[in-house]
């Protein structure tokens, strides 16, 4: 039987081991977790914060689609999806896929098939602001995500 | 037909949402952005680069040449950056 995917699109934070311990917890059939969290980077100390922009609705309808694709590949005991919307600042989390297994195998190889996916087919977008506050810029998809993505 | 626009699609048009009269010429999605083309110079612009528009119908995820029929709503927008 495969299991239903936990899947959220919120404006609040999320807490990446409470998330994991929602999956082990009270049972013994677990033998994996893996916890993949994306937080917004600021290399350059340039960047004041991200604006993700989502399609409500269909942005969990996608997620939805894909953890479903997820849950009927690998033998999973648990998939929980987190992805924020709103004003994000440098050093604070995006986005959480935890992924659980009796193997360690399937609970790697969903969690990436998963932020594969998820990049390019969930209905997000990324617009840069500055801290010098020259005008925000849209975040360009990058060709890699694609490959990254034609690899399953 | 419901008409929705995001990131810099919905800038360039200059708003988030509209709802048209679909003519009955219109048969694929193509036909659907030349038709939204014809509208006025925003959306002209927007629709410039057309190959970098991605759409969904009723959310789901479509090519330019699916059909339009019986769809409710469309949504324009520039390939996806989340994560």
């Amino acid at each position: 039987m495969t299991i239903t995917p936990r899947v959220r699109v919120q404006l609040e934070n999320f807490d990446a081991a409470e998330e994991s311990l929602r999956l082990s917890a009270g049972r013994l059939d677990v033998g994996a977790i893996v916890t993949f969290t994306g937080l917004c980077r600021d290399e350059a100390g340039t960047l004041s914060a991200l604006e993700l922009e989502h399609y409500p609705g269909m942005a969990e309808a996608e997620l939805n689609r894909i953890s479903t694709e997820a849950a009927e590949r690998w033998p999973l005991t648990g998939l929980t999806v987190i992805h924020r919307y709103g004003r994000i600042a440098p050093g604070e989390n995006i986005v959480l896929v935890v992924a659980a297994s009796s193997h360690r195998r399937a609970a790697f190889e969903a969690a990436d098939f998963l932020m594969d996916f998820l990049k390019t087919r969930a209905p997000f977008w990324k617009k840069e602001h500055f801290i010098s506050g020259k005008e925000g810029s849209w975040v360009d998809a990058k060709a890699g995500d694609d490959s990254d993505a034609a690899r399953w | 037909m419901n008409i929705r626009y995001f990131a810099w699609v919905r800038e360039r048009v200059g708003i988030e949402e509209e709802t048209i009269e679909v003519p009955g010429h219109v048969e694929t999605v193509a036909d659907l952005i030349a038709h939204l083309k014809s509208i006025d110079e925003n959306h002209a612009s927007a629709f410039e680069e057309e190959d970098a528009i991605r759409v969904a119908l009723d959310q789901f995820h479509v090519e330019q040449d699916a059909l339009v029929a019986g769809a409710r709503e469309a949504a324009f927008f520039p390939p996806m950056t989340g994560g």
